[in-house]
């Protein structure tokens, strides 16, 4: 099947389990589905059968929040059975509102309270420098999560430990709960700060699948310096009324909203 | 029905017309804990602080130092958490006139999970020096808690929920003095925030065979040790019940004023040296023994 179409089913996997939920992040968890599919479809070295294969590339998700696109990914390259999905924020759940490491290994660490997968990722480059392993470490982090003074702490760090093994994907929605992130915090110029802090800087349209497996492969080969690729990315991407809408940050579709979405999504 | 964290919101706005020196700030989270009043209403002493929650803290910590009064707002997992050190050298030992104010703070934070409840805050907070903890069971408590922290010198952390809930408190809220909501004579309940109202369905259900006096400590710091010694002499035996870790929170102070002026059989409910997890918050409470159920179970031990 092609990317786009798995996206496609990705996204309804969202709507259903969100609306199911009654709770939930929206806007992120859509706006990443591109990124996501190409990582676990594409781009991941990994098995849903051996999950915690010591050879695999790890994924860390530092803005937690988003988890319910990685849990579609994970139901459909076979971690688990897709129906689980429905159970998604319930009782007694695997799928816990935010990952929860000792209930789903595969997510590598427990996240949720943001800045701080990017910590623990430098934590896991480092050891994979150390035992001499050729695996990725590939860490996403959000714009807001940009606010935190621990985040540039990881950067400093990656920096110190030239960790040409990590190679960070910066969910670039320009959204956080209170708005834009321009007017709620000033990042700009994030390129330029990464760059002064000893990264290799990409950008990327987060939506083109070309764009982001070949900027992936590119950022792979470059030695001596830890990798970011910011993707532009629209928040709650696919579904009209959740574009580009900080509104949806935090709120799952109900009712009407859920036969729509999943229409347009068809 | 409306949430301890509403009171927080409708308090802030009432008092910052009256003194201009109340100030607030948020690390993105204006909705949540309920300042999207008082930024539209005072623009210009609202703090939009991003997801930065440190940096908020030592901004008020400053604020402070300079004569105003900051309330400072986010999760409870956040703040004290992620700010400790900061809350301890810049606001206690300065003794600043900071006002911490933690909102979702408890297991009844629900769906969101173990990240997002905060399970730990009292322990922390009560162990600093200088420090006032305040735990209001309702929105009107809430209210009352706020307007009464902002007339303190000092640094003062009041802990909110997320949940809409009934409407308990008796009486007028007065800093450390711990509240009598039901008089009783058999078993002594002493707890603090919205799940006092699980002590009250105990009480009531069990009250042809029991006589249970529920105690509203609302103030963790300074304790109400007159209130504690009191009514451990009259009922002999008291169950603490919080939605917080047994150590080191409400529990645990409750234990330390009995075990050193009048030793008594304590039962503290609370969560247990574990992490919470997503649900709704009857299932969580429930789990955790900590719902009236639970009360029952163990009165009749
Ligand atoms: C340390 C910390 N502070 C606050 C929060 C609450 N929070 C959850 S998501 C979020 C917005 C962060 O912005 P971003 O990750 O860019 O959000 P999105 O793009 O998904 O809307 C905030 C403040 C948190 N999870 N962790
Ligand atoms: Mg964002």
């Amino acid at each position: 099947m092609k990317l786009e179409q798995t996206a496609k089913i990705i996204r309804q996997d969202i709507i259903r389990m969100l609306a199911e939920a009654g709770s939930g992040h929206s806007a992120g968890s859509l706006g990443m589905a591109d990124v996501m599919t190409a990582l676990y479809f594409k781009i991941l070295k990994h098995d849903p059968k051996k999950p915690l294969w010591d050879h695999r590339d790890r994924l860390i998700l530092s803005n937690g929040h988003i988890v319910p696109v990685r849990y579609a990914c994970m139901a459909r390259t076979g971690y688990f059975p897709v129906k689980t999905l429905s159970t998604l924020r319930k009782f007694k759940s695997k799928l816990q509102g935010h990952p929860s490491f000792h209930d789903l290994p595969a997510l590598e660490a427990s996240t949720g309270s943001l800045g701080q997968g990017v910590n623990v990722a430098v934590g896991m480059a480092l050891a994979a420098k150390l035992d001499k392993k050729h695996h990725f470490i590939f860490c996403i982090t959000s714009d807001g999560e940009h606010d935190e003074g621990s985040t540039w702490e990881a950067v400093s760090a990656a920096h110190k430990y030239k960790l040409d093994n990590l190679i960070f994907i910066l969910d670039r929605n320009k959204i956080q709960i209170s708005g834009h992130t321009e007017k709620v915090w000033p990042l700009e110029p994030l390129k330029q700060k990464y760059q002064s802090f000893g990264w290799k800087v990409f950008e990327i349209n987060g939506h083109n699948f070309n764009q982001i497996i070949s900027t992936v492969n590119q950022a792979k080969k470059i030695k001596g310096k830890p990798k970011i690729i910011i993707a532009h990315v629209i928040p709650g991407k696919g579904v009209s009324f959740m574009e580009g809408k900080h509104q949806w940050h935090g709120k799952a579709p109900q009712g009407e909203e859920v036969t729509q979405a999943l229409e347009e999504l068809q | 029905m409306k949430s301890t964290r509403d009171g927080f919101g409708e308090a802030i706005v009432e008092l910052a017309k009256k003194n201009k020196n109340i100030v607030a700030l948020t690390a993105d989270l204006t909705p949540s804990v309920r300042l999207a009043e008082f930024e539209k209403k005072f623009p210009k002493r609202f703090f939009q602080c991003g997801v930065a929650e440190a940096n908020m803290v030592g901004m008020a910590t400053g604020l402070a130092l300079e004569g105003k009064i900051p309330f400072a707002s986010t999760f409870g997992v956040f703040m004290p958490n992620r700010c400790l050190d900061h809350i301890r050298q810049s606001i206690c030992y300065n003794n600043a006139n900071v006002k911490l104010v933690a909102t979702h703070c408890g297991l009844i934070t629900g769906p969101d999970g173990a990240t997002h409840q905060a399970l730990e805050d009292i322990a922390i907070m009560r162990a600093l020096p200088n420090t006032i903890v305040i735990v209001p069971c309702d929105f009107k408590e809430a209210k009352q808690a706020v307007k009464a922290a902002a007339q303190i010198k000092g640094p003062v952390y009041i802990r909110l929920t997320r949940p809409k809930s009934e409407i308990i408190s008796k009486g007028k809220f007065q800093l450390g003095k711990g509240i009598v909501l039901k008089p009783g004579q058999d078993i002594s309940i002493i707890g603090c925030g919205p799940i006092l109202h699980e002590a009250l369905l105990a009480a009531d259900i069990l009250k042809k065979k029991y006589s249970i006096e529920v105690i509203n400590l609302h103030t963790i710091k300074p304790i109400d040790k007159n209130l504690i010694i009191k009514t451990a002499k009259k009922t002999k035996r008291i169950i603490t019940l919080e939605d917080h870790q047994i150590n080191g929170g409400l529990g645990s102070a409750v234990a330390e004023v009995l075990s050193e002026n009048y030793p008594t059989k304590i039962t503290r409910l609370g969560v247990n040296n574990s992490f919470g997890e997503s649900g709704k918050p009857e299932e969580l409470l429930r789990k955790h023994g900590l719902d009236h159920q639970a009360i029952i179970r163990e009165v009749k031990k």
